[in-house]
């Protein structure tokens, strides 16, 4: 038997690493294992101690230190949960007591009792608390929250600086923490996307000073070492898999104004696993010409190799441009970086305008060449140059395949981000590269990225409805491979848009022949652009009120995906409006219903 | 009301089709469901059946099916609706409608058919109904324009003599409108009519038809000599309108002719209607009901590519049609009186009719109205119905013509002409002039090659050889059709080809030049370069060696190239 979270009582991590290790027992290693572990069960009491710390090295003597610490996560895309595991992990294998939840899923008047929290949130629309955070979030900031002069706290927020509100809900969290009373455990650390260093830091940092509070020799090193050993042999964000393209082909038919492309890609042998819901991130290079044009611009030296990390690897100017910085977006750190490297005054000034309004408009849709090219004359060295970019960040797709119906496939669906902005036809890095530059049998790095807030319901009895117009469409996809694959019972209804019923009717045929078969129970299309006044899916739920709050009546679960700004919010309020008529409530009870929902798991979004 | 007669047991079990009507409540299936269906733009196979009835079908744009299924999209689904013209007249404001829903619903082109319809292609089934309601409107319908039922009654537009076309437009006109279907399905569907329950009793719902209607399409068409431009010897009953003192006084009748065949099935033949008598002009409405009921009732309706009238004809002689018929009628028909037909082209350019209005008759390229950057046909056209005051006549050889124009208002009209360089085809060869080609590709759903789209680069290659052969306003039939079906009544081209495979056609040669003998197949299965190698020396022979007004189909047999074809039943041997 594989080993999986779903058969084990195991997290992935701890999957992925005894995967790893178990098929390279021989039978009496794995006798000789088994005897150990179940002999040290005896001692547990006395010895509580992490099991991979343990596998690492069983002769170790390891220190008893008990100590509570409680690590609660915020996590949107599953970049923070990820996190917090790790940090769990490490900090058990420091004989750590660690409790780790997720924040929706923290009874909010335990934190009383709490001594020591570990905060790990990011921020997401326009600087709200991801989905899982906003119960939380809220409680917090009611008046019922408790004093908490007894608890000592520390944020680690993740964020994206080319949003305005960077990194909010970490600040947000720290500074009500700070009003009731909690004390610093170690500075709030404001990761950007490139995030793995500065966590890795804070990870240190908190480690070091639980370990000063609980008076423990620790052996850290090791520890931590030993599992970034293991971790290397394990594919991951950290270490993405080169997985190869099968297929590649756009879905969106003649005469179509968008392109949306279809990536079939091979895993095998890759021990990757996913489930519906879950997405992978895949690090994309950017556009060679640009980065040429760059380079001309500059007059840099392709071949001059610069730094590209931390550690201090070398790597090409051309490579590295391409391959590890982010050169398409403009953030204002960025430009305060940048301003220390050009004596052209205007730079300077721009930063300095009274109403940030302008250095926005600049920013947007505005690239690194741009820059360069309106404030040269440029001072420094490439080396100089390269060190104040960010590390290009892995883009995230949700899975439109099920790891049930095709283990050693993960399709995804690729909207081609392509506009022109300021006299310049300028494309996605990844979505671009994935539709002008990527052919079958290429390779693309990536990894999968697990979304526990967007799951199919443990009982495939129960019903769900699924509301993805345009790439939102791609997760469902997976939901019903899934469904057919395991002959899932529940009913479903799907709910579909996009411009035109011709061109833009993504993986039409499949929904045809699942509506065939049975697998899915129902469908209703809108799209915005063939008929005079724009119809959306929120429309189209409005159409079928009546029979939506019936099947929410019998427990069906509510799945929202795709475009976060409009959809999403639209689809939300509709919702709310159905469940006020239909259910004959007041909105504040309506909310309150949609609110339960959310809190029983009822209610998943993964929009973006 | 006509009785029913018993019948000899039909042979063989009722095809597939005859199920699909008997079930269908007199053409109603479950079209209103299926066209509500929001998750394909198409319909089910037995639905579109119907649909036919209702003069449209289901098609999808062939070019793009391979690259649609690879990206998981159904085929592209479009309607065709072809639009009944009886005699092929249109007021000026019908075809300003016709003009507006080709570019508000369909693809923007109108294609004037060879039975002088109008056809529009592309429409999405979510505007089906509004484009039949705006049809509706401009008292206009599809009904009957395809289907088991008789046809848009073909009647020829000539000019000429005015008052006799009226005349005979009249008849043509209530044959259609007689012999149209009666079930209210069509006006529930569309046009939202209240739902009747139409009663059981065929005598009833479709007095002439009954429940499950005729075992094939039927066909009308009027001829007036010497014009024999609607190809009366194709048609089921073709009416020869016969003139005395310059006064219509009745009908020739001829029977069982038709186009169609298969490839590789000798069973099936093109074949021409053979006239079996005369009647007085009022009796005209009496016998076509007649000859349908008697296709009805014998008609094979286990084979539906043995179904045509000429199969049930040619299994049972003429004389049988013709004492069938005279029982029916109760009366006796006539012997045929004398006619003469000298050509089955159209006549371009301006002519004065006996009404002393004028009428223009333009070329149109395969009956295809469209703009082009070169050429603004269809804003011409448009331009011209907002003036004019006559009418306009689609002709049989897909050509328009703009009829009944008043002395004051020929100007106006010569005027916008010759602003939108709308003309009579002078500039171009008489044998392009003499052309047709069907559909087929990328709409026809049984194409086996182009023939719209390519019969015109074809002819851009035979005017190199008719010019170097001094035969450029020698008028030369040629006609191309897609499939072995012979929409553009190939099988009646001096030059004819029909489409075996993509590039590839059968060439066929010898066909008389008044519509009245088929022609023969010359070569199989040739592609431009062959058939431009076959053409060069029979063009250049015939210019060289013709008789005083002997035509290329006529030469062909006496140069020896083709056997004349007799009987479509010897068209194979
Ligand atoms: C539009 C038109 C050709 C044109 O370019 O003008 C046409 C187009 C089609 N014909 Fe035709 N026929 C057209 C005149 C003819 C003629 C000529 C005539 O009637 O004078 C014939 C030969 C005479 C005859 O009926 O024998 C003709 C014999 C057929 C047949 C063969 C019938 C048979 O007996 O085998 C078919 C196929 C069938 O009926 O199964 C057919 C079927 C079709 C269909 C509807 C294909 C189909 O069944 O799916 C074609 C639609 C193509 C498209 O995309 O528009 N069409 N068709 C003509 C419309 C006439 C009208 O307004 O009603
Ligand atoms: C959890 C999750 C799941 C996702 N799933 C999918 C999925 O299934 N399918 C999918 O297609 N995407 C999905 N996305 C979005 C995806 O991750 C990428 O953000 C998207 O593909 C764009 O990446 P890119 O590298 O192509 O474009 P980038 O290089 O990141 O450029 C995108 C940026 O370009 C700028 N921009 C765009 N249009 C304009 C304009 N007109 N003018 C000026 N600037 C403009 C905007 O700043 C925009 O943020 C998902 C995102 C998340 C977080
Ligand atoms: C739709 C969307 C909106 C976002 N909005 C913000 C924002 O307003 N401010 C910010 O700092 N980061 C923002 N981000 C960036 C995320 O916080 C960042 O990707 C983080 O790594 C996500 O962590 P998570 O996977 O734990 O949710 C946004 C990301 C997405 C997908
Ligand atoms: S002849 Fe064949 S190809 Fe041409 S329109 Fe008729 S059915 Fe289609």
């Amino acid at each position: 038997m594989q080993l999986q979270v779903m058969n084990s009582p195991f997290n992935q991590e701890q999957v992925d690493l005894l995967n790893q290790l178990l098929p390279k027992l021989t039978a009496e290693q794995q006798l000789w294992l088994g005897g150990y572990i179940s002999a040290l069960h005896i001692k547990e009491s006395a010895h509580p101690s992490g099991g991979v710390a343990v596998l690492e090295k069983p002769d170790v003597q390891t220190k008893i230190v008990s100590r509570e610490v409680t690590i609660l996560y915020g996590s949107q895309t599953g970049n923070g949960q990820h996190l917090a595991e790790e940090l769990s992990k490490n900090l058990k294998a420091e004989n750590f007591d660690v409790t780790l939840s997720a924040m929706n899923e923290f009874r909010p008047n335990a934190l009383k009792k709490v001594e020591h929290l570990l905060m790990i949130v990011s921020t997401h629309g326009e600087g709200d608390p991801p989905d899982n955070a906003i119960p939380f979030y809220e409680y917090l900031h009611s008046r019922r929250a408790p004093e908490l002069e007894n608890l000592q706290f520390s944020v680690l927020s993740l964020g994206d600086s080319s949003y305005e509100f960077f990194c909010q809900t970490g600040k947000d969290f720290e500074k009500r923490l700070l009003e009731l009373g909690a004390k610093p455990l170690v500075p709030r650390v404001d990761c950007d996307l490139d995030f793995d260093e500065p966590a890795q830091e804070w990870f240190k940092e908190v480690t070091s000073k639980l370990n000063e509070l609980g008076e423990s020799t620790p052996t850290v090193q090791s520890t931590s070492n030993h599992v970034a050993e293991i971790n290397r042999t394990v594919y991951s964000r950290t270490n993405p898999f080169h997985a190869e393209v099968l297929e590649n082909l756009n879905l969106n038919g003649r005469g179509s104004k968008k392109e949306t492309r279809h990536l079939e890609l091979s895993i095998e042998g890759s021990n990757l696993q996913y489930e519906p819901g879950d997405s992978i991130g895949i690090y994309p290079k950017n556009d060679p010409e640009l980065v040429d044009a760059l380079i001309a611009e500059m007059n840099w030296d392709a071949e001059e190799s610069v730094t590209v990390n931390s550690q201090g690897d070398l790597r090409a100017l051309r490579e590295a441009l391409i391959s590890n910085f982010e050169i398409t977006v403009l953030t204002k750190p960025l430009l305060q970086k940048a301003s220390t490297l050009t004596s052209n005054p205007k730079l300077q000034k721009l930063l300095e305008e009274e109403d940030e309004e302008t250095l926005k408009n600049y920013l947007y849709g505005r690239d690194l060449l741009d820059l360069v090219k309106d404030f040269a004359p440029w001072e420094g060295t490439a080396n100089d140059f390269v060190a104040i970019l960010r590390k290009i960040p892995a883009r995230l797709y949700s899975i439109a395949s099920s790891y049930e119906a095709n283990p050693d496939e993960v399709h995804v669906t690729i909207g081609t981000v392509r506009y022109t902005a300021h006299e310049r036809e300028r494309f996605g890095v990844c979505s671009g590269e994935c539709a002008r530059r990527i052919k079958p049998g290429d390779t693309l790095p990536i990894y999968v990225q697990r979304n526990a807030n967007f799951k199919l319901p443990d009982h495939p009895d129960t019903p769900i409805i699924m509301i993805g117009p345009g790439t939102g469409i791609a997760p469902f996809r997976s939901f019903l491979e899934e469904r057919e694959e395991i002959g899932a019972r529940g009913k479903s209804w799907l709910f579909f848009g996009d411009q035109h019923y011709t061109t833009d009717f993504l993986y039409q045929v499949e929904w045809q022949r699942w509506l065939k078969d049975g697998v899915l129970t129902r469908m209703d299309v809108a799209f915005s652009r063939d008929t005079d006044e724009k119809v959306y899916v929120q429309h189209k739920m409005l159409e079928n009120s009546r029979d939506l709050f019936q099947w929410l009546e019998e427990g069906a679960v509510v799945y929202v995906c795709g475009d976060e700004k409009h959809m999403a919010t639209d689809v939300h309020q509709t919702l709310v409006d159905i469940i006020e008529t239909e259910g004959k409530m007041n909105s504040a009870e309506a909310n309150d219903y949609l609110a339960q929902m959310q809190q029983q798991k009822r209610y998943q979004r993964d929009v973006y | 009301m006509t009785k029913k007669v018993t019948l000899p047991p039909q042979t063989g079990e009722p095809s597939d089709v005859e199920r699909i009507k008997r079930e269908s409540n007199y053409l109603r299936g479950t079209l209103a469901e299926t066209m509500e269906d929001p998750i394909t733009a198409g319909i089910p196979d037995d639905d579109n059946r119907l649909l036919k009835f209702h003069g449209s079908y289901l098609q999808d744009d062939r070019d793009l099916r391979t690259e649609r299924q690879r990206q998981k999209l159904e085929p592209a689904y479009q309607f065709m609706i072809r639009v009944r013209a009886p005699g092929g007249v249109a007021t000026p404001e019908q075809w300003l409608v016709m003009d507006e829903l080709a570019h508000k619903y369909a693809n923007g082109t109108l294609k004037l058919t060879t039975r002088q319809a109008f056809q529009m292609h592309g429409i999405l089934k979510w505007n089906m109904k509004k484009t039949i309601q705006e049809i509706n409107e401009a008292l206009m319908d599809s009904l009957a324009a395809c289907g088991d039922v008789n046809r848009n009654v073909m009647c020829n537009p000539n000019p000429y003599q005015s008052d006799i076309h009226s005349e005979v437009y009249h008849w043509s006109a209530k044959l259609s409108e007689h012999l149209s279907p009666r079930t209210k399905a069509y006006h529930e569907i569309w046009l939202d009519g209240e739902k009747v329950i139409d009663s059981k009793e065929d005598e009833e719902t479709e007095p002439i038809y009954g429940a499950v209607y005729l075992p094939r399409k039927f066909k009308i068409g009027i001829a007036v000599p010497p014009n024999n431009d609607v190809d009366v010897f194709s048609q089921d009953i073709g009416l020869i309108a016969i003139l005395e003192k310059d006064e219509l006084v009745g009908f020739n009748i001829a029977v069982g002719g038709g186009m169609g065949m298969t490839h590789g099935d000798k069973e099936t033949y093109p074949q021409l209607a053979r006239v079996i008598g005369f009647c007085p002009t009022d009796k005209i409405i009496d016998v076509a009901e007649k000859l349908i009921t008697i296709q009805r009732d014998y008609g094979n309706r286990s084979v539906r590519k043995k179904a045509r009238f000429k199969y049930t004809i040619d299994a049972r002689g003429l004389n049988w049609v013709t004492e069938e018929l005279n029982n029916r009628l109760g009366w006796e028909i006539e012997a045929a009186r004398d006619y003469q037909f000298t050509h089955h082209g159209d006549r371009y350019g301006w002519v004065k009719g006996s009404n002393h209005k004028w009428n223009f008759t333009l070329f149109i390229q395969n009956g295809r109205v469209l703009d082009t950057d070169q050429n603004k046909l269809m804003t011409g056209l448009r331009e011209i119905a907002k003036i004019h005051t006559g009418e306009f006549r689609l002709s049989p050889n897909q050509n328009l013509i703009i009829s009944n124009v008043t002395k004051e208002k020929k100007q106006e009209v010569m005027a916008l002409l010759e602003e939108y360089r709308i003309t009579d085809g002078a500039q171009y060869s008489a044998l392009r002039r003499s052309s047709i080609a069907c559909v087929a590709l990328p709409t026809c759903g049984l194409a086996m090659a182009e023939a719209e789209r390519y019969l015109p680069s074809l002819i851009d290659k035979i005017e190199v050889i008719i010019d170097e052969a001094g035969l450029r306003d020698q008028e030369i039939n040629i006609r191309m059709s897609g499939c072995p079906n012979g929409c553009s009544r190939a099988p009646l081209g001096e030059i004819g080809f029909i489409g075996k495979s993509p590039g590839k056609y059968n060439m066929y040669l010898g066909a008389s030049h008044t519509g009245d003998r088929l022609n023969k197949l010359y070569k199989e299965n040739v592609g431009e370069e062959e058939i431009l190698q076959l053409l060069r020396p029979l063009l250049f022979q015939y210019a060289k060696e013709r008789k005083e007004g002997e035509h290329f189909g006529d030469f062909v047999i006496r140069a020896g190239h083709v056997k004349a074809v007799q009987s479509g039943l010897d068209f194979h041997d």
